[in-house]
């Protein structure tokens, strides 16, 4: 593993700057209120030695206001660092409209990764820098952290869904890639580099090693390979909801909910058809589960998305 | 006589009611596992002292700071000040002759013995290794180590909490002398009173998802395991339901030993004395509401962050309000370096940096960064161990006296306290900058441009344990050879003073009645 080379950490992404922000902000608020309540006692426990000769006539032993004011002082200081957090937090989560979609998949110890286009890497992630990228994150096995500390950014790998983040790449160059959630055996040694290129440098770089086919055209493969287009085929005999369009639109089921066909629905429709069963269909979908791997699920994802 | 002379024998220990003697034992028992939990940080941090893993391999490792998590929190930290002080000082500062449930009490020593069987049993059948948190679905489907053996002990000695914890609860409400209404107690029995509802309402709740956690790596029932139709991070959340407020179990009772100590070698009455109470209680109270704080990025919603950020605010302001008030408790005092004194004052400046530290991981996008990283590791260890293990010691230190009818060697004691505070501060400052930099927990690889801090904290932890060992030889030492302690060697002012050192089997000759608040303390009045 090597380390950036600067001293103190890259900031590399658009979010880092302003989470780098609140911390020094903090860094300098809190850094002052320790120096500040330090020498108070450092001050107090001079001067009121055993033995000095200082004043100690009334000594207070409470002071009301004073007390009060040094309740809700803090109070609104607190809440005020609570709402910057808060919206910094928030814009991480923002879906970015438009953003290129890349998929990681964590497991025993390594993080897995496919661009849309079927390029897959091991280890590396290839960004083109200055371009807001959605990473979807999912896991074989037990729960990992996707952390890149350059970028700012962590996001748990949690079994039996998908997580995401929104980063967009500032700077040229290579970073830590990481795993930060405990995995067993070899968890220090989970994660490798994020490399960010120039965008026409990464269109060539994700153009040179792309597969046969796209991720929506394995996704049909394995569509296939899985079998499901006996039942999902239009001109199928057996009644199976047609799938065609189905991404991102308003699916009304059997016990009245509706829910959005989104990358989580897909997933459990294939694992755990008797889950989310739709109006009108008998539950007769088997479970797919221990058949499609993580890679295949978001592989169909991604040829239901093209549909 | 003393109750220390009340019977020679084995048995008229093991089988003893009298809660002073069972402090005893808690203090015996615990010491015992402090040093085992030491034992395993040594070995980390010699891990650590270089980047490659040369020392012991990546299992080895992951074991190590699994046995040292479980060993610390459950068989030290919980109950080091509530089991051992508080056993001792409950009843004698209320100016009760016992606790509610003298037999409840030996049973509870007894049942954290079995838990304490079950973590040495584990050891000796080769460790476990899933983190003292057992997050799932890595305990129940994927770790080929003991882990129900471990959580068998976590879980039996769960029920020793719940036993002390109720014990003190009745103590406190039905056995008051006289005069002792509940704004006459001293902040110390404030703090147990608090401690104790939080081990009644939260231990039940890590039992109940313990045993959940084992029958689905027993059984296979699906609860956590999303292949099994599970989800893990309903762990998390009954994990932390508990595991959260047992911060508050560790550092609850610390904060009453602080201001014990402070306000009688002040020689001034603790500053703020209700708004103190009301602090002790505030923070048990949103302690149980803020457990999402530990799960920004797992996966939960981002308005569960926010509602969990914004609570975690809030029980940081009776925390400030505490270290204000011991600040101002300075104020005109006439103050006394002796041993109990730095100890409490180095808890005070400990407890502040972890407590400012927590306002950068309670902030929602700064914890996305520094979350799972030394920073956190950093920000704990300062509140439980520079907290909770300072303040440990510092009580120690002020009731040796009483406990055992003997002095301790003061200027040993007064070296030993600042070895404590620069080791502690060299160990784990450096940890800090370490999460900041990205240096995940749990490695026990790691980038060689970080080396240099952490030999800083390696090197800071073998001096740590230095101080940790001075007391054990010295406090021994005094054990058997001390000067004999007077009734009140500090000129204090709480009951448990009135009486001799060490006191009688049944506290006092005459049940003392309570006439006025606590702490009249003068500093114009300097004792001799």
């Amino acid at each position: 593993m090597t380390h950036p080379p600067e001293w103190l950490l890259p900031a590399a992404s658009e979010g880092a700057g302003r989470i780098d922000a609140l911390f020094f902000s903090l860094l300098a608020l809190t850094g002052f209120v320790a120096v500040a309540i330090a020498l108070v006692a450092l001050v107090f426990c001079v001067k009121y030695r055993r033995g000095s000769a200082a004043d100690r006539s009334d000594p207070p032993s409470q002071l009301k206001a004073l007390e009060i004011a040094w309740s809700t002082i803090p109070l609104v200081i607190f809440i005020g660092i609570f709402v910057w957090g808060a919206r910094v937090y928030a814009s991480l989560y923002q879906p970015a409209d438009g953003a290129m979609k890349v998929f990681a998949v964590g497991k025993q110890w390594m993080w897995r990764i496919e661009h849309a286009n079927g390029r897959r890497e091991i280890d590396e992630l290839h960004l083109p820098v200055d371009e807001p990228v959605r990473i979807v994150i999912a896991t074989e096995d037990v729960i990992h952290s996707f952390y890149i500390p350059a970028f700012r950014v962590k996001q748990d790998a949690v079994p039996g869904r998908y997580t995401g983040l929104t980063v967009t790449p500032t700077r040229v160059g290579t970073y830590e890639l990481l795993c930060s959630e405990y995995c067993g055996t070899d968890h220090a040694r989970m994660g490798g580099h994020v490399i960010v290129m120039p965008k026409a440098q990464f269109a060539k770089w994700l153009a040179e090693g792309a597969p046969a086919g796209s991720m929506a055209a394995q996704g049909k493969a394995t569509f296939q390979r899985l079998g499901c287009t006996g039942c999902h085929d239009p001109r199928s005999s057996l009644h199976a909801p047609e799938l065609a369009g189905l991404f991102g639109r308003a699916v009304h089921l059997q016990d009245g909910r509706t829910v959005i066909a989104d990358e989580a629905y897909i997933r459990d429709s294939i694992l755990l058809p008797k889950k989310d069963v739709v109006a009108g269909f008998e539950p007769v979908m088997p479970s797919y589960q221990g058949q499609a791997s993580e890679g295949d699920l978001l592989e169909l994802i991604a040829y239901l998305r093209a549909q | 006589m003393s109750y220390l002379t009340e019977g020679f024998t084995l048995g008229s220990w093991l089988f003893t009611k009298d809660h002073k003697r069972i402090g005893i034992l808690y203090a015996l028992a615990i010491t015992v596992f402090f040093f085992l939990g030491g034992i395993a940080a040594t070995l980390i941090r010699l891990e650590l002292a270089t980047p490659a893993g040369d020392l012991v391999g990546a299992d080895t490792y992951n074991k190590l700071f699994t046995l040292h998590g479980v060993v610390m929190v459950w068989f030290f930290l919980i109950p080091s000040i509530p089991s051992t002080l508080g056993n001792f000082l409950v009843p004698l500062m209320i100016g009760a002759r016992e606790v509610a449930f003298p037999r409840l009490n030996i049973l509870s020593w007894w049942i954290y013995v079995l838990g304490g069987l079950f973590v040495v049993a584990t050891l000796v059948l080769g460790g476990v290794d899933t983190g003292w948190t057992f997050y799932t679905p890595y305990s129940t489907m994927f770790s080929n180590s003991y882990v129900v053996m471990a959580a068998a002990g976590v879980f039996v000695v769960g029920f020793s909490s719940i036993l002390t914890g109720l014990n003190f609860i009745v103590t406190i409400h039905r056995m008051r002398a006289p005069g002792m209404t509940w704004f006459r107690m001293p902040l110390f029995v404030w703090a147990m009173y608090a401690t104790s509802l939080i081990l009644v309402l939260a231990t039940p709740v890590l039992a109940m998802t313990l045993t959940l956690m084992a029958v689905e790596r027993l059984w296979h029932v699906g609860i956590f395991d999303p292949a099994l139709g599970g989800d893990p991070l309903l762990f998390q959340h009954l994990f932390w339901f508990y595991s959260h407020p047992a911060v508050y179990i560790m550092v609850l009772p610390a904060m009453g030993v602080a201001s014990e100590v402070i306000t009688c070698f002040a020689r001034k009455r603790v500053f703020g004395y209700r708004f103190m109470a009301y602090a002790i209680l505030g923070i048990a109270g949103f302690g149980f509401l803020v457990w999402g704080h530990h799960m920004f990025v797992s996966g939960q919603s981002i308005y569960a962050g926010m509602v969990f950020s914004l609570l975690s605010y809030m029980v940081a302001v009776p925390s400030a309000i505490k270290v204000f008030n011991w600040t101002a408790t300075l104020y005109k005092g006439s103050i006394e370096f002796s041993a109990p004194m730095i100890y409490a004052l180095g808890f005070v400046g400990l407890f502040t940096i972890g407590g400012l530290t927590g306002l950068f991981l309670a902030a929602l996008a700064v914890d996305v960064h520094l979350t799972d990283t030394y920073f956190v590791v950093a920000h704990f260890h300062y509140i439980m161990v520079g907290g909770t293990v300072m303040a440990y010691f510092g009580g120690l230190h002020f009731w040796w006296p009483k406990v055992t009818g003997r002095m301790y060697p003061e200027t040993l004691a007064r070296v030993a306290a600042l070895v404590m505070f620069f080791g502690f501060n060299l160990t784990f400052f450096p940890q800090y900058i370490l999460g900041y930099l990205g240096m995940p927990r749990r490695y026990h690889e790691y980038s060689p441009d970080l080396q240099l801090l952490n030999v800083l904290s390696s090197a800071g932890a073998s001096i740590l344990a230095v101080g940790y060992l001075m007391p054990l030889a010295y406090l021994t030492w005094a054990m058997f050879h001390g000067k004999r302690a007077p009734s009140n060697p500090w000129h204090a002012k709480g009951l448990e003073w009135a009486t001799t050192s060490p006191p009688p089997k049944d506290n006092f000759d005459a049940m003392p009645e309570v006439p006025r608040v606590p702490y009249e303390y003068d500093p114009r009045e300097t004792p001799a």
